[in-house]
């Protein structure tokens, strides 16, 4: 691929272009093979330093970063805290310079407000990797969605991909949108309308509040995982009605294509959003999802550390 | 010594003045307004080619003493007021402590003596401590001075207090004040609820949460008779409420803002906190509604609503980022290149709305006019000098301000508060 990656951050998806994202994804898959050796360990990285900053609880995503910069022998510090307690003290930003004085490669940053990765972005000097920020984008988790579809499908463009849940409060919904749709996919979200962000449909996307009309003719169906906290916010009256109406259960799937993907950035919730049979089925490739994200993972450090540069 | 502005175009709505002529200040009050005054021995201002206003009146303003004078000071904000051509401003009752006695009314008078640049008028709170509950001693505050009531910052939520406080500032001729906005609707919000909100997933903020409260407080000032003021319009709905009010004979009057006539929500692209504000900068279609009620008088005033805030307080999340921008300085020339060029308001107009309405609605007696024995508050303005906005060179204490970098056209020259030339040419007295 001609592209060349040139960029220090990678913030979301909506700031690359269709060929970036496909060097991406092109990357990861020549990554993807070390995870597999008995000894999962390259030198790519080795004497940079990636910084954790984790300000929201997170397992899978800092665990999956976490090995992805192991595999590449790149030195690791973590950094749990969350937000409000930063608030009182220390800025944001004053936390990143005193982070940046410590001569740190790699920022890898988790926040629940939308847009902190770019303030730090625009204040400090290492790269910055965004992992997941608010409700705005999580762009390696729609990253390791697009690499597993691909595998699956061996293709993007033309595919119809529905994103059914809680799309106004998810940053994998947005992510997703902007690189599916990138990459000419068809997407449509589907929720109940008190979860359906305003104006969705001017990203490029279908809305429908009927998950029947979502399964049906879809290649891949992403579900979202529902935030339990929601209920009581008034955004949908009980966990059983939303399991009722837009959990995905075996009678639902009768709708569904034969060779659809059924997949699940996780955790999930058991019995609410999916029901074990199919978040276990045969159309399942949610283990899958986690395998591939720290072969995405180690492209996106590999790329902004700019170390292919450097080599040649 | 006196003062002569010579040959100026002397805009006074108030006089139906709008024309080229002198006016001459002696002591504290305008002597005369004409045509070839003699004035052996005043100070003379050559005026030629310039615009003479009355002095400007922001009847919005947080200065932010007492409390946070890190953020502003009667001081610093009176040198931004006389920079962008105000001469009276009307400081709001969210400080610390909260203008909701008399004595801190008693304070604001003090303080803004010894200061001794422009006329700064308190709004006293409608509720202790802003809190929505209990009303402040309304009588006492207005015998000290307050010029009107708002809990600005924060509404009213419950429906009952505020018609209380609207029936009982009756007695006193004080306009209440109301920052509309149903907190229940606005939860959270930081920002215009829409595609950008949904782009940038952040929290919408709907216009609805701002149209319920102006269409319920329009209500209860036609069911108690009271003068209500709605502060700072942003949305369509609010300017057509407004409107359908004013046909009903209801007393309401509004202002709106620089900002919700010349940005729109685009502005936080990039999560630019300086651009985050209550309520937040709207749509096209809200600016374009916004600037129609300046054009057929649904919108009364324009005021600025100045709101300092530390580099602390912006340079975060943009969920964490505190809500407001300055304007005293920008206010004019925003007008100038937004409302009068764009043919939205002529200079009587927008003079109106800048300095005679508000001096109306807050029966500030003397100001708003140059008519011959007003107070002698004057600004002198040149709509066709252009400049850039430089951080460095704002005189409010606070810098926030999504507007560093843009050129601006028109400049004030003089300020002249009391007979007394407070600014002139870039410096102070």
């Amino acid at each position: 691929m001609a592209v060349k990656w040139t960029k220090k951050d990678l913030l979301g998806l909506e700031g690359l272009s269709a060929d970036e994202i496909g060097l991406i994804l092109e990357t990861a898959d020549s990554f993807k093979e070390i995870s597999q050796r008995p000894i999962k360990k390259v030198p790519t990285l080795r004497g940079q330093t990636v910084v954790l900053f984790f300000f929201e609880p997170s397992t899978r995503t800092r665990t999956s970063f976490e090995l992805a910069a192991k595999r590449m022998s790149a030195d690791i510090v973590n950094i749990q805290t969350n937000a409000s307690s930063l608030t009182k003290g220390e800025t944001l930003k004053d936390t990143a310079k005193n982070i940046e004085a410590m001569k740190v490669n790699i920022i890898i940053m988790r926040h629940s407000a939308s847009g902190a990765p770019q303030l730090l972005a625009e204040s400090v000097s290492p790269s910055i990797i965004n992992a997941g920020d608010g409700s705005h984008e999580h762009p390696t988790q729609g990253l390791l969605d697009m690499f597993t579809i691909k595998e699956h499908k061996k293709k993007i463009a033309g595919l119809n991909v529905s994103i059914i849940g809680d799309i106004a409060h998810s940053r994998v919904a947005r992510s997703n949108i902007w690189g599916l749709t990138k990459l000419g996919a068809k997407v449509t979200v589907c929720g109940p309308a008190t979860l359906m962000p305003p104006e969705i449909e001017k990203l490029g996307v279908k809305v429908t509040y009927d998950i029947k009309e979502a399964i049906e003719g879809a290649d891949v169906i992403n579900m979202l995982r529902i935030q339990l906290e929601r209920q009581g916010q008034s955004l949908f009256p009980s966990i059983r009605e939303y399991a009722m109406k837009f959990g995905l259960d075996a009678e639902k799937m009768k709708y569904a294509k034969k060779d659809v993907l059924i997949m699940h950035p996780g955790p999930i919730n058991r019995g609410v959003e999916i029901t074990p049979e199919v978040a276990d089925g045969p159309y399942s490739v949610i283990l899958e999802q986690v395998t591939n994200g720290i072969a995405v993972r180690m492209a996106v450090l590999y790329l902004v550390s700019g170390v292919k540069e450097r080599i040649e | 010594m006196d003062i002569i502005l010579k040959g100026g175009h002397v805009v006074d709505p108030a006089s139906n003045l709008d024309s080229e002529s002198d006016v001459l200040i002696k002591g504290d009050k305008i002597a005369q307004v004409g045509k070839n005054i003699k004035a052996n021995g005043a100070k003379t201002i050559d005026c030629k080619g310039k615009l003479v206003f009355p002095g400007l009146i922001d009847m919005h303003v947080h200065l932010r003493q007492p409390g946070r004078e890190d953020e502003e000071t009667f001081v610093t904000g009176s040198r931004a007021a006389l920079k962008g051509g105000f001469t009276s401003v009307l400081c709001m009752a969210n400080t610390s402590p909260v203008i909701d006695n008399k004595g801190v009314v008693e304070y604001i008078y003090a303080e803004a003596s010894k200061t001794g640049l422009i006329n700064i008028y308190p709004a006293a709170a409608v509720t202790k401590g802003l809190e929505g509950k209990e009303l402040t001693e309304i009588g006492q505050m207005a015998e000290a001075g307050a010029k009107a009531l708002s809990d600005d910052g924060k509404p009213v939520m419950n429906a009952e207090i505020l018609r209380r406080a609207l029936e009982y500032a009756k007695m006193f001729g004080l306009p209440v004040i109301s920052h509309c906005e149903d907190t229940n609707l606005s939860k959270n919000g930081a920002m215009n609820e829409g595609f950008i909100s949904t782009k940038l997933g952040l929290k919408g903020i709907p216009r609805a949460s701002e149209v319920v409260m102006v269409m319920r407080d329009i209500e209860l000032a036609e069911l108690t008779g009271a003068k209500l003021h709605i502060a700072h319009v942003s949305a369509k709905e609010s300017v057509e409420a407004v409107r359908e009010a004013k046909k009903r004979k209801i007393k309401v009057t509004c202002e709106t803002c620089p900002h919700y006539f010349t940005l729109t929500e685009e502005a936080v692209f990039g999560f630019n906190t300086k651009a985050k504000v209550n309520p937040p900068l709207r749509s096209k279609e809200d600016l374009a509604a916004v600037k129609k009620g300046l054009s057929d008088g649904t919108i009364d005033a324009i005021s600025t609503d100045h709101a300092p805030h530390s580099i602390e307080e912006k340079d975060v999340e943009f969920d964490f980022a505190a809500n407001g921008m300055i304007g005293l300085e920008f206010a004019l020339s925003l007008a100038n290149t937004e409302l009068v060029k764009d043919k939205v308001l002529d200079w009587s107009g927008l003079i109106k709305k800048i300095s005679a309405n508000p001096a109306g609605i807050l029966d500030l007696k003397g100001k708003g006019s140059l008519a011959e024995g007003s107070d002698a508050d004057v600004t002198v303005f040149d709509p066709a000098a252009e400049w850039v906005v430089d951080e460095k060179r704002i005189e409010s204490k606070s810098k926030n301000t999504p507007l560093v970098g843009r050129k601006m056209g028109g400049t004030v020259l003089v300020t002249i508060v009391g007979g007394k030339i407070k600014y002139e040419n870039g410096k102070f007295e």
